[in-house]
């Protein structure tokens, strides 16, 4: 308060200038360009020249042209399948490791920490590519693995399968991006006061008991914010597509997300053509904003229902 | 503390178990990709999974000697350091004068930072692209390091706000009756006081800069210009059969970060945890 009452001489344009060029690189770099890819939607136009106006042609396309919405549909109908099985794979193993490592006394906590996390240090590029080599048909470590195990019958093309790709895909992902949740809910987890187990401890409650009436509904707050960064993260996935399948997502559109569609649409242009209509393109990033949006303000209600002095999402990330 | 370890006395074997297990999930892939690359072809496909029986070194050579992957290192190595100093410099000046600015106007400009903390910048990809065309740095490496400089703001602003405003009023007082201007304090003392806070917001945007695939591949065609992710998916269409040479640079791309990973995991897991907020 003092320093302020001495620096009280500069008035707001002084030091409006410290804040000038950070906000001039986000406003022009960051909150310009998703406005305007808003606004670019209503229009359309050949190359990089998007100056006409449409209305709602974009978006009309993309719901009811044959073509266009099979391929939207798709893409769509897939990411909510990666998210489903990410929720159920990678933040259950990430809550189990959390318990486990969470444990007073639990030996080797470190080590298993660091080894968990590593996978999220590495560019998701490599890792898909990694991956694709352990899962392909030629040489792959997987199949291998399977034969000499009397099952190869099950040494199957995983990622040319439309049964297969995409789950196989999903499970790449999650083991890589499991160190999130992990230190999430350990984090969470820590913060609980040794004071509760204690009590529950005389009470003569057990591990489960413990768990499903302390632990669970404590750890609620931070279920929530997982659950919005995973489906942030997932409907904005890219790379790991890109990486073991292509960006047209094969075999047969099976493991299309809504990052690949976009990019085909808006930005390298679809298939035959290979040129962008990038007010279509801005029309599926609209969609896609708008389910994010959506998202991630039912999982604040939720959350703000369950437990009213929590801040919105952001505020328990720093967990 | 006796009694809570005995309740768990007996599910412990099948903790360590199944944390095992998947550790060597974890190590299995990177074990792959290292000790193939230092294999013959043909003694990956015997045997995928060994040490090589006979050392081949052609993978390494040919990055090193005749191959543009020096070079997109480079390129991803100017990057990440010209992309992480505007962010600590630009980021820690901002937040400095959100806390000090006292006005309505402060705190919108800080709440215009923030908001940008929950949105994907993915979603203006169209628009930066054309941004990029007419400021004619389409093609060029430098064409990220404004995205990213900007992607990183959120996150720095709403850390070093935090911090900047915990700093005792005491300790700036001193050197303002000394006559030290704003800005001297701002260098002199702010920036010294948020060293660790800085240290968080530099491991946070580090990750996903060097291992950023998606703004170079939109924004770069240009061979000379690539990073070196971006470099990585030439790999599969050249070198189809040629798997040294592509697990040796699936290697080396990773090594920079993990190497400073696991010299300081734990400052890592922190920043990226609190980090990942963003998504």
């Amino acid at each position: 308060m003092i320093a302020r009452a001495g620096l009280r001489g500069r008035d707001g344009a002084f030091w409006f200038l410290f804040i000038l060029p950070a906000l001039a690189v986000y406003a022009a770099f960051m909150a310009a360009p998703v406005i305007d890819s808003l606004r670019m939607s209503f229009f359309s136009g050949s190359g990089y020249a998007v100056d006409n106006f449409v209305g709602f042609d974009n978006y009309v396309k993309l719901f009811t042209d044959p073509e266009t919405s099979t391929r939207f549909l798709k893409a769509f109908t897939n990411n909510w399948e990666f998210f489903g099985i990410t929720m159920l794979v990678q933040n259950t193993f990430g809550l189990a490791f959390a318990l486990i490592l969470s444990a007073k006394g639990f030996k080797g906590k470190g080590f298993f920490r660091t080894i968990i996390f590593v996978p999220v240090t590495l560019s998701v590029l490599v890792t898909g590519y990694i991956w694709k080599l352990i899962l392909n048909p030629q040489w792959g470590e997987l199949n291998i693995l399977l034969t000499k195990a009397g099952l190869g019958s099950l040494a199957l093309p995983w990622l040319g399968d439309t049964r297969f790709a995409l789950p196989a895909i999903t499970l790449v992902s999650a083991w890589q991006w499991v160190g999130l949740p992990t230190m999430m809910f350990l984090a969470g987890l820590e913060r609980i006061p040794e004071e509760l187990f204690e009590a529950a401890q005389i009470d003569g409650a057990g591990g489960w008991l413990t768990f499903s009436k302390i632990k669970l509904p404590l750890l609620l707050p931070v279920i929530g914010i997982v659950t919005v960064l995973t489906f942030v993260g997932n409907f904005n996935a890219f790379d790991v597509v890109y990486a073991m399948e292509g960006a047209n997502g094969p075999p047969a559109y099976a493991t299309d997300l809504m990052g690949t569609f976009f990019y085909r649409t808006g930005i390298a242009g679809q298939h035959p053509v290979g040129i962008p209509d990038m007010g279509l393109g801005a029309a599926v990033a609209a969609v896609t904003f708008a389910v994010l949006f959506a998202g991630v303000l039912l999982a604040n209600r939720l959350m703000n229902k369950d437990e009213a002095e929590r801040g919105p999402a952001m505020d328990g990330g720093r967990a | 503390m006796s009694g809570v370890s005995k309740i768990h006395d007996r599910s412990k074997p099948f903790k360590y178990l199944l944390l095992s297990l998947w550790s060597l999930l974890v190590l299995f892939p990177l074990w792959t990709m290292l000790v193939n690359s230092f294999k013959f072809k043909n003694d990956i496909y015997l045997d995928p999974f060994g040490l090589p029986v006979k050392i081949n070194f052609a993978g390494y050579q040919t990055v090193f000697q005749n191959s543009p992957f020096p070079r997109y290192f480079l390129n991803s190595l100017g990057v990440t350091i010209a992309s992480l100093a505007l962010i600590l410099f630009l980021g820690s000046l901002a937040a400095y004068g959100c806390v000090r600015w006292r006005s309505r106007f402060s705190k919108w400009v800080y709440l215009f930072f923030v908001a940008g903390l929950t949105v994907p910048i993915k979603i203006g990809s169209i628009d930066l692209l054309r941004i990029m065309i007419s400021l004619g740095l389409l093609n060029r490496t430098a064409s990220v390091v404004p995205v990213y400089v900007a992607m990183g703001m959120p996150i720095a602003v709403f850390t070093l706000y935090e911090f900047i405003k915990g700093i005792p009023a005491e300790l700036t007082e001193a050197a303002l009756i000394d006559g030290a201007g704003p800005f001297k304090i701002y260098w002199s003392i702010i920036v010294r006081l948020i060293r660790p806070a800085l240290a968080t917001v530099a491991i946070f945007n580090l990750v996903p800069i060097w291992n950023d695939l998606w703004f170079p591949l939109i924004f770069i065609r240009d061979d000379s210009q690539r990073t070196l992710i971006l470099g990585v998916t030439r790999l599969f269409g050249e070198y189809q059969t040629d798997w040294s040479k592509i697990l040796a640079v699936l290697s080396l791309s990773c090594l920079p970060v993990i190497a400073i990973y696991l010299g300081m995991a734990k400052q890592f897991i922190a920043g990226l945890t609190a980090g990942a907020v963003k998504g």
